[in-house]
């Protein structure tokens, strides 16, 4: 009230500009995307142990796309107003899922050099194996992989091209369609991502199981979307676009942020407690490895620090999220953690004597956000960045915390 | 009590507006002219009125965070000497310290002395449990709860003075403008 604040929005003013460096991401992402693929060509990474590192690059981008389209999805399904100015950011981040179908042929390709379960003489000898080859076998996988990239992708074009068609007329039909769908897109994409971690990350130690294994995924997926989005945010901020998004949307991206990071605090302590306690060896196996038996131990400390301890203590109070400069090394830093999270679940399975890097791992981050920035990119320049007659923008632009 | 006469025991000054606008506005100027020991009375949270009175952020964050990190110490300690001084029992072949078992404990206690520490801390700052403020001698008061909005300044204000005041409150838009008596 104070400030009184205009109630809608022209799309020219919401469109990227030409002088701005994203309008260029296409081009810079394709030649970053090219050149980590002749890296990885180059380092012969597309087999062996540079395939592991292709898969935690992999699983950062995919999870990622994921939390992008839980956020447009989660938006839809509650009504919210709050986040109509920064929902378009998430939408256009959601349709890097097509690249994410293309670039998931590696893993496709080298399933053999990943998964101990591929190996059809050590499964006959292996009666727990044996067991599960009915859920953990070739054609199966495939075509369950295949289902979470269509859907996805496929949920990412409906909800993206609703919203860009109601730009043009602000018709509420596209708002109680996109609301209608948003429902049933819940949990196809919940079972999606949890069935994805189990496929992807948690069939690499083809004894263990987790039933939280997807839970804790898709917090960290979470992480990565608001992480991205309080960056992006605030650069498309900068560059003119996003003019409209204020301090108290990134004071809410915030405050998510803190939240998922307490969550996925919350369920890997759960199963990790749970398994701790039980203490049964098929189980207890797999935090073995991650401990002293393959010199992951102060790997582990690491995370639970990083990942936990110093953003949750640095992001307890209002003034760091509402801070620009505090609120992008949060970001920054929990982006860095989530690469070390996925890390952490992937590498363990082949690096038997402590995490070490290697440049496969900087490659293949270089080939997938390449040409996943490369796509987002194309679309971040197709339409206006901010939901223009979305019937709830005024209420965002108006929003404030107490 | 329309009257505008000090008399030693009078509580305040009370005056009524009718929009949130109007009291939005009130609030700032009552806070530009340097009152300390007021407030605002509105019947729903009107948004931005905490900057146009002018009020510091809340203390309150920093006692529960103070609080709640002494039920964290409480929790581990509490767990500490029980497993490894007073009740040294081997559970399920775990050793005495066996610190993930006590986390879920560590955590409840946590959250329980944060409650603790805000619903006892917002009781204190707010001078409560009081069986009556002198504000609620008012008769027209009772629509601070329907319709309309009030400024109260306490008589404990240094720039307080009974006449001016209520003048002043006149000159920035209020409808209508009584003395508060001390209770009886």
């Amino acid at each position: 009230m104070s400030h009184p604040t205009a109630t809608t929005l022209d799309a020219q003013s919401a469109s990227l500009p030409a002088s701005s460096l994203w309008s260029k991401s296409p081009i810079i992402g394709a030649v970053i995307g090219l050149l980590g693929l002749i890296g990885m060509f180059v380092t012969g990474s597309f087999h062996g142990e540079g395939l592991f590192a292709y898969l935690v690059a992999y699983l950062f981008f995919f999870s990622l796309a994921m939390g992008a389209l839980f956020f447009v999805v989660i938006q839809h399904a509650t009504r919210a107003g709050w986040s109509v100015v920064v929902r378009r950011l998430a939408e256009i981040l959601s349709m890097g899922f097509p690249a994410l179908l293309v670039l998931f042929a590696p893993i496709a390709f080298g399933a053999h050099d990943l998964y101990h379960w591929t190996h059809l003489d050590e499964v006959a000898k292996d009666p727990i194996l044996q067991a599960k080859s009915g859920y953990l076998n070739m054609g199966f996988w495939l075509g369950r992989a295949l289902f979470y990239l269509v859907a996805s992708s496929a949920y990412a074009w409906y909800f993206y091209s609703k919203s860009v068609k109601q730009d043009t007329n602000g018709d509420l039909a596209y708002s109680h369609a996109t609301r209608g769908a948003s429902y049933p897109a819940l949990p196809v994409l919940a079972l999606s991502v949890t069935f994805a971690a189990f496929d992807w990350s948690m069939s690499l130690d083809p004894h263990w199981f987790s039933t939280m294994f997807g839970v804790c995924f898709f917090a960290g997926g979470m992480i990565a979307l608001l992480a991205t989005l309080a960056i992006m945010g605030h650069s498309l901020k900068s560059a003119g676009p996003l003019a409209v998004v204020t301090t108290e949307h990134f004071h809410d991206i915030g405050k998510l942020l803190f939240g998922f990071t307490v969550f996925w605090s919350y369920v890997n302590f759960s199963q990790f407690m749970l398994i701790w306690y039980a203490n049964i060896p098929e189980e207890t196996m797999w935090f073995a490895h991650r401990w002293i038996e393959f010199g992951w131990d102060k790997f582990s400390i690491f995370l639970a620090v990083g990942h936990f301890a110093l953003p949750f203590f640095f992001l307890m109070t209002r003034h760091t999220k509402r801070n620009k400069v505090t609120l992008l090394i949060a970001s920054f830093w929990m982006l860095a953690m989530h690469y070390l999270d996925l890390f952490w679940q992937v590498m363990p399975t082949e690096q038997h004597h402590g995490p070490h890097f290697t440049a496969a791992h900087g490659l293949s981050m270089l080939m997938i956000g390449g040409f996943f920035f490369a796509l987002v990119g194309v679309f971040l320049k197709k339409s206006s960045l901010v939901p223009v007659k979305d019937p709830r923008l005024s209420e965002s632009l108006r929003f404030t915390n107490y | 009590m329309a009257s505008t006469a000090t008399t030693s025991s009078t509580w305040g000054i009370l005056a009524e507006f009718d929009s949130a606008a109007e009291i939005f506005h009130a609030c700032e100027k009552v806070r530009d002219a340097g009152f300390a020991q007021w407030d605002a009375h509105t019947p729903f949270p009107v948004h931005g009125l905490d900057d146009a009175m002018g009020l510091k952020a809340s203390k309150l964050p920093w006692v529960v965070l103070v609080v709640g990190l002494s039920g964290t110490f409480t929790g581990t300690a509490l767990q500490y000497w029980v497993h490894n001084y007073a009740y040294k029992l081997v559970i399920s072949g775990k050793p005495y310290f066996a610190w993930p078992a006590y986390v879920p404990v560590i955590f409840e206690m946590s959250i329980l002395f944060s409650a603790f520490a805000t619903i006892f801390s917002i009781m204190g700052f707010c001078r409560l449990p009081r069986w009556n403020h002198p504000i609620f001698g008012s008769k027209r008061f009772e629509k601070a709860s329907d319709d309309k909005f009030f400024i109260s300044i306490e008589s404990a204000d240094p720039k307080f003075e009974a006449t001016r005041t209520a003048e002043f409150l006149k000159g920035i838009g209020a409808k209508h403008v009584e003395l508060v008596e001390e209770e009886a």
